[in-house]
């Protein structure tokens, strides 16, 4: 059906695989700390664009909550993590809770508290907004965030409020960022292509046909829902400890924003589209960063302009959207055949005929 | 014993009363008929037995059991399968996908056995695709399997439906005006269709129909409706040459 298949097919992605690790190895010796930053920046931005895209793509529910569940993930995975002498610094206008001083668990378990935390949140919230649906799900979930962050800046004793955390542990090298980024690109590739994958699909086509076929669509949705918090909470946590300070003002609609453009630039309901997304707008973003500061153009020179970063950002994402509707990707997804069709993959010795619309997953 | 039965069912929504009273019998490995002028409530009664809408007052007894309330998928996984008269795929899965979705309850996805493949899963979403294929082939769809659905001409998206709902290995199936928009060639398959899959599958069949010719081909006993009332039943020479049938479809004279 497709030019590459089988075993060439899974030899060229373990390639792949293989030679993007030893890059990481590599970047994570010789790149300066600002590139490195970048890097798992990158990396981070892949697992909160999968999260958005799993609730948004695949189930077809429009959520903009996604700030809230990264910052409950962010806030418990930093409290857990943090030292008592760490956090005593910090809270200097009012105590921290005793109990909670006192709580010092290991990196990976505080980032693993960090997801269940947010998903346990997200599943509170599912049960409620999810009999809602399209904008009105879109204002629910934006509400629920926006509640979360009010909490965190008044919730004093637990989150310092508006000072927000500091000097958080940079537990979050590339080695962990990468971990997770590859944890999430395996188990959505694995989810979607599974029948639970199919269900939420079909949830997303059609509702009332994929009831009639006896999938019970609430519960899909909440599961999908619950996922998703879970991801987006681990993604906030790392988050947190890559830039090694958090508080509330990280957390608004803005950040769920940026999120989903990495959705929609790379196409919603894309894994590929995704991964590609969260690289295009992370080294934009800072490549683009030149902007804000002081331009001589020969014939016109400014002064610093902050924020002329994002008109232009702006514009090249209304290019996309004007020129490519579906994002970057649609909803197709990466194949070595695709490469191969498109010339950029010596063929194999014996190469079969063109694969259908649909030809290889 | 009826395999369905419907007692006084009533569906009021707001002042608008779409069905009253509704009484259907069907017994098992009949095909039966729902015929009637546009908005006679036909579809409303579907919705009702598949669990779309709640009745406002009666009930859906299927198989011994009080089913009014249940949830549609609830209705659905009790052996109760329908299509659609706006057909409904979906459409961004293959063809092959669609029966697939309607073989979830027989694979019993959880998100993570599902994730991580695990054996129980595997063997049963294995099961699913041989059957799947299987119908696919019944109905001559086999060659479309890995094309999207909402690329197959009409004809084939109407069948399509008829397998998706076969999927779900149901008892009972509810065609809604399957014959719409086909012509007499394909409306006679149809017939052939319906008849052969009742055969092989062991099914019962309601179906709603404006195509005359397919009712009283394949249909053995026919209610009709007309403003929510049933205002005949009987077998299709009754209906036929009942007064009350004729003026509801021509008007007084």
């Amino acid at each position: 059906m497709s030019p590459v298949e089988g075993r060439r097919a899974h030899l060229l992605t373990a390639a792949a695989v293989v030679a993007f690790a030893v890059f990481l190895a590599v970047a994570d010796r010789t790149f300066d700390a600002f590139t490195l930053r970048v890097l798992n920046l990158c990396g981070i931005y892949v697992v909160l664009a999968l999260s958005l895209n799993l609730v948004n793509g695949f189930t077809g529910l429009f959520s903009l909550g996604h700030a809230g569940f990264m910052a409950v993930g962010a806030y418990t995975c930093a409290l857990l993590s943090m030292t008592r002498e760490q956090k005593e610094l910090n809270f200097f206008l009012e105590p921290i809770l005793p109990w909670l001083a006192r709580v010092t668990v290991p990196f990976p378990l505080a980032l693993l508290a960090g997801g269940v935390a947010a998903a346990i949140l997200g599943f509170l919230i599912a049960a409620p907004a999810l009999r809602l649906r399209d904008d009105y799900l879109a204002i629910a979930t934006l509400g629920f965030a926006e509640i979360i962050r009010v909490i965190l800046t008044n919730a004093q004793p637990v989150t310092n409020g508006a000072l927000g955390l500091k000097g958080l542990p940079s537990f979050a090298g590339t080695g962990v960022v990468w971990a997770c980024a590859a944890a999430a690109v395996l188990f959505m590739v694995l989810l979607v292509r599974s029948a639970y994958g199919r269900a939420l699909k079909a949830v997303r086509d059609d509702e009332i046909a994929a009831a009639a076929m006896g999938i019970d669509v609430f519960r899909t949705k909440v599961v999908s829902f619950t996922v998703s918090s879970f991801m987006a909470g681990v993604g906030g946590a790392l988050l947190g400890h890559v830039i090694t300070t958090i508080d509330p003002r990280m957390f608004t609609f803005m950040l769920t924003f940026n999120i989903l453009l990495v959705v929609v630039l790379g196409g919603i309901g894309s894994i590929t589209g995704s991964v590609i997304g969260s690289f295009a707008v992370t080294i934009l973003m800072e490549a683009l960063r030149f902007l804000d500061g002081p331009l001589d153009l020969g014939f016109v020179r400014t002064d610093g302009r902050p924020g002329l970063r994002m008109v232009v950002f702006s514009a090249l994402l209304m290019a996309v959207v004007l020129f490519r509707q579906r994002g970057l990707m649609g909803t197709r997804e990466f194949s070595w055949s695709m490469l191969a069709r498109a010339g950029l993959l010596p063929r194999a010795g014996r190469s079969g005929a063109a694969g259908g619309p649909h030809g290889a997953a | 014993m009826a395999l369905l039965e419907t007692e006084q069912v009533t569906m009021r929504f707001g002042g608008l009363t779409a069905l009253s009273d509704l009484a259907i019998r069907i017994e098992k490995d009949e095909i039966v008929g729902l015929i009637g002028p546009n908005g006679a409530g036909k579809t409303t009664a579907f919705n009702v037995i598949t669990g779309m809408n709640r009745p406002t007052e009666g009930r859906v007894r299927f198989a011994d059991e009080n089913v009014t309330g249940l949830g549609r998928h609830q209705i659905s996984r009790r052996g109760i399968a329908r299509t659609f008269q706006n057909i409904r795929l979906f459409r961004e899965l293959t063809v092959l996908e669609n029966v697939l979705v309607g073989c979830h309850a027989a694979i019993a996805p959880g998100v993570f056995s599902s994730a991580l493949h695990l054996p129980g899963y595997r063997r049963r979403e294995r099961e699913a695709r041989d059957l799947a294929v299987s119908l696919l082939r019944e109905v001559g769809l086999e060659g479309n399997a890995s094309d999207l659905a909402v690329s197959l001409p009409y004809g084939k998206q109407r069948r399509l439906e008829i397998v998706r709902a076969l999927a779900t290995r149901p008892r009972l199936l509810l065609l809604d005006e399957p014959a719409a928009g086909m012509n007499p060639q394909e409306s006679l398959e149809l017939m052939h269709l319906i008849r052969r899959i009742r055969d092989r599958y062991g099914l019962t069949i309601l179906l709603i129909e404006h195509h005359m010719q397919v009712v009283m081909g394949v249909c053995q006993r026919i209610y009709v409706l007309e403003y929510g009332e049933t205002i005949a039943h009987g077998d299709p020479a009754a209906i036929q040459n009942d007064p009350k049938v004729i003026e509801a479809y021509l008007g007084a004279q």
